[in-house]
């Protein structure tokens, strides 16, 4: 059960020598903001779906888990404009905030999940039409899945009310699967939800040997090796070639625009969408679980001068010197999938967050789940943690890091003056199941604590 | 490239080696007693216990308390800053099976999981290293009435027979809804599809099994009552192996595990159970069981469940995390399943989610993958909790198996030592060498050119109802 606090509409402490100074012109805005209680953030009448109004907040005498510096106990932070406006132990509270009691409580960072496909699949199985993963063909770079994204998808609410603020949705189908969008957790329309609407363009990096996981039975059919090796490579120059056609499009497109003498380019969706990641403006996220794979999509990414990211990187810990000197980061995905081989020692996935983690390697925690299932995200940190990542690092891995790996470190993954106000309010250690989320700010607003599961809960939980 | 075709050719390789080589885990000499000294003891049924020791003689718990004596030659264990729980049971497992599904028929209560136990699955031993000493191998969901299960105890390294839980109540698999109708399978024209195809049809199928046992139980019962009077030169009825189970089940005999997921067919198989005077033991998922709580506990069945999966079908998009919770305090005895090799492994986790959504306490929470289960497959006075006389079945966990960041250090079954962190570190050096000189032999060298060899794939990744596809489909 969610626990919400009472004590909002309070204006603040006595003792607070600050709030003292402010109280008189206060008294004023509290009559109206007194009358515009009924529209507030965190009221009852918020609806499910719509997005709730930023309003000005101070959370007072919580222990602050900034993650980018030191912890402060007993601190406050202010909430304005959907930015954190200030955080510390004594800090300016405007007029009008309304207040909301810390004690006993902590203040984190949203969390990001940068490895979903929220939204874009609401029921996998039996229901293909809630299905957008996928485009038809291999190669889609213009199909961007902040189109597709649904704001009203029920995982939308249940993720958000376990503090994950933040997600990354990926298209995942072909060989270019699409573009990625990095979403707040937030919003009634696609445009309001998007921080980075075209975050990232995805490629699947081509599986050697072919046929790749799945199907079960008994045998898998011999594979010609020759046939094995040349599939692979052949659809690594399929990549190429593309992205090649977008490089020469995107000159061919800048030459014109300063010499219209020259012969017009046909606009061309597909390629237009190309342009930003072949210029290395904008990042390349490669799947790849295995060894062969991610030193194929490093070297690749290399050859292409693009911006890589793994996504998936199961093997990674044993590419980690290679990552680590290319300065390429990863997305971990696999922390909770069962050992790919059977020798493997039995914790390979459960470690390999601190083995990356000791090389020095850009990485970060993701649930890899289509969406359902991504509330669980705090559990695969903790996990990574009880085989061999510090406390603070499982912390990072799923708030900070991701938001440096998705080039977002400037407004979102910690406590910092003039961040989003993504923040989560809880009981206890973030990371640990049994600890229970008080209030939640996204973008500066105040979300209800509410979700399909609650509202079912709700719905039943007393029926005699 | 070479690496990867090599590890193809390892792996077939090392698949026929004897196990003795690949994975001898149990340590050479397990004493006949143990000493775990100053640990905090979870004992499900007396409470928490802190700074006590557990003293485990010829595999049972022996004592439970402060300052205990152990013999000379026993192995004594620190516990301080340690966690002792009993070992974790999951009602739902399909773990070393070598087939899951018998599908073609809708019912298969002639099949049994105890014919296909492969003791090598070395997901038994991934599942050690998270707690887990018992499992209840259940048949698939793909028929209204499914095969026998069996109960093992996790004895990785021991020979198949020394695995089969004693004196564990027989039980039966059926399942209801999306699986039963095969509803994954597309309707192709020419192909006949098996019945039932509605849930209409699931009902009408268990209520012919059952009238056909009823009528066969008759049978028997008549011929042995005539037997009893001094009837003379009278002939049997013939045995039914597909309907012997399901006469056991009417007698209260074989405990029935019936896989559903929404409300509407819970309530049916209740209906059907009580006209035809049998009990289902568990619902297992029941994800909708929050909304006929109170239906499910007048029957007396329980309830085994997942804490938090949904979504991933139609019939699976009604559930919630409270559902634990909701049943627990309608009274139902609940417990919290795999059905996955992978979940299998974090089941502690998994547990604790019903403090998190419902708010249990912690007590109500650990008993949901201990006593409870061991309740549901009729076990209790043996496994499910720390008491003296109880199968020594515990795990030893660096800190509290509630929290993220723990871990098991040691699990034992019987007394002695299936798992241990320390000697499974210790052995990596080892078996790394031993894989390198493997890759190195002449028949893991990859070919030149050609084929590689078939690789013989014993077993799907992950087991789960919902993931096994069932061969052959009858046209």
């Amino acid at each position: 059960m969610k626990k919400e606090r009472g004590g909002e509409t309070e204006t603040g402490r006595l003792g607070d020598t600050v709030m003292m100074n402010v109280l008189k012109l206060a008294l004023t805005v509290v009559m109206l903001a007194a009358t515009a209680a009924a529209q507030q953030p965190g009221n009852p009448t918020n609806q499910q779906g719509v997005t709730p109004p930023r309003g000005t907040y101070v959370i007072r005498n919580a222990r602050i888990v900034t993650v980018s510096g030191a912890d402060i106990e007993n601190g406050s932070i202010v909430i304005r404009d959907g930015k954190i406006e200030a955080v510390g132990t004594s800090v300016n509270v405007p007029a009008g905030a309304q207040s909301i009691d810390g004690h006993g409580l902590s203040v984190y960072p949203g969390m990001i999940d940068a490895g979903t496909s929220m939204g874009l699949v609401e029921v996998p199985q039996g229901a293909s039409g809630t299905v957008d993963t996928s485009e038809v063909g291999e190669f889609n770079p213009n199909s961007r899945a902040i189109i597709a994204v649904n704001p009203h998808s029920a995982h939308i609410g249940v993720a958000r009310v376990e503090g994950i603020t933040n997600v990354v949705s990926a298209p995942t189908g072909g060989l270019i699967s699409g573009q990625a969008t990095l979403i707040n957790l937030l919003g009634t329309s696609p445009k309001e939800m998007a921080v980075v609407p075209n975050a990232a363009l995805v490629i699947n990096y081509p599986r050697l040997g072919g046929g790749g996981g799945g199907g079960f039975g008994g045998f898998q059919p011999q594979v010609n090796l020759a046939d094995a090796l040349t599939a692979g490579e052949r659809q690594l120059e399929q990549i190429r070639k593309m992205l090649r056609d977008g490089e020469a499009y995107g000159r061919a497109r800048d030459a014109y625009a300063k010499d219209s003498s020259l012969p017009r380019p046909d606009i061309n969706v597909v390629l237009e969408a190309l342009v930003p990641y072949v210029r290395g403006q904008q990042p390349v996220i490669f799947r790849a679980d295995r060894e062969a794979e991610i030193r194929g999509a490093i070297k690749f990414a290399e050859e292409m001068k693009l911006k890589p990211i793994i996504l998936g990187g199961d093997d990674a810990w044993k590419v980690a010197s290679l990552l680590k000197e290319k300065n390429v980061p990863v997305i971990l995905t696999g922390i909770f999938g069962l050992p790919g081989r059977e020798d493997d020692p039995y914790d390979v996935l459960y470690e390999s967050a601190a083995k990356l983690q000791q090389a020095g390697v850009r990485f970060c925690i993701s649930s890899g789940d289509p969406g359902a299932e991504a509330r669980n995200l705090p559990m695969y940190a903790g996990m990574a943690s009880a085989y061999g990542l510090s406390k603070a690092d499982a912390l990072k891995a799923v708030t900070l890091y991701p938001a440096q790996i998705m080039n977002v470190a400037d407004r979102l993954g910690s406590i910092e003056v003039g961040k989003m106000a993504n923040l989560v309010v809880t009981d206890g250690d973030l990371l640990e199941i049994r600890t229970h989320i008080h209030y939640l700010f996204i973008d500066g607003r105040k979300v209800q604590l509410t979700s399909r599961h609650t509202e079912l809960n709700d719905a039943f939980k007393d029926r005699k | 490239m070479r690496r990867f075709i090599s590890r193809l050719l390892l792996i077939s390789f090392i698949s026929t080696l004897p196990l003795s080589i690949t994975r001898a885990q149990t340590p050479a000499a397990n004493p006949s007693e143990t000493l775990i000294r100053n640990a905090t003891v979870l004992t499900i049924t007396h409470g928490v216990l802190a700074n006590t020791d557990v003293l485990i003689r010829n595999g049972k718990i022996a004592g439970v308390g402060k300052g205990l004596k152990a013999s000379a030659d026993a192995r004594v264990i620190d516990g301080t800053n340690k966690y002792v729980m009993p070992g974790i049971i999951d009602c739902h497992s399909h773990s070393m099976l070598d087939t899951i599904n018998e599908g073609t028929l809708a019912v298969t209560s002639m099949v049994r999981t105890r014919d296909v136990l492969n003791p090598t699955d070395v997901d038994l031993y991934r599942q050690l290293a998270g707690g887990v000493t018992t499992v209840n191998l259940l048949h698939g969901s793909a028929n209204p009435i499914g095969g026998l299960n069996t109960v093992v105890k996790i004895k990785y390294g021991r020979p198949v027979d020394e695995f089969i839980f004693p004196g564990a109540m027989p039980g039966i698999k059926f399942a209801l809804g999306e699986n039963v109708k095969r509803s994954s399978n597309p309707n192709l024209p020419g192909v006949t599809r098996r019945y039932p195809n509605t849930r209409m049809g699931v009902e009408e199928t268990i209520r012919e099994a059952f009238t056909k046992a009823r009528d066969y139980k008759r049978g028997w019962d008549e011929y042995r009552a005539a037997v009893a009077n001094g009837g003379k030169n009278l002939i049997p009825p013939r045995r039914d192996l597909q309907l012997e189970p399901l006469v056991e089940v009417l007698e209260g005999k074989r405990y029935v595990h019936a896989h559903c997921y929404i409300a509407s067919e819970i309530l049916m198989l209740i209906g059907l159970a009580d006209e035809f005077g049998f009990k289902i033991k568990t619902f297992q998922h029941v994800l909708e069981g929050y909304k006929v709580a109170k239906e499910i506990a007048a029957h007396g069945a329980g309830a085994s469940t997942f804490a938090d999966s949904w979504a991933y079908k139609i019939e699976a998009y009604d559930a919630i995390p409270y559902n634990t919770a909701i049943m627990t305090r309608a009274g139902i005895v609940v417990s919290v399943n795999s059905d996955s090799d992978e979940r299998a492994r974090r089941l502690n986790i998994e547990a604790a989610k019903a403090m998190h959504w419902g708010d249990l306490t912690e007590e109500q929470a650990l008993k949901l993958i201990t006593i409870n289960p061991a309740i549901q497959l009729g076990i209790q006075d043996k496994v499910g909790s720390i008491e003296v006389g109880k199968d020594a079945d515990l795990a030893i966990w660096n800190g509290h198996p509630f929290s993220v960041y723990s871990r098991v250090d040691t699990t034992f079954i019987d007394g002695d030592i299936f798992f241990d962190r320390q000697q499974d570190l210790s052995r990596r050096a080892d078996l790394a060498k031993e894989r390198a000189t493997l890759e190195q032999a002449d028949p893991n060298k990859p070919p030149a050119q050609g084929q590689t060899p078939g690789v013989n794939r014993r077993r799907p990744r992950t087991h789960s109802d919902d993931e096994e596809v069932w061969e052959g489909e009858r046209p």
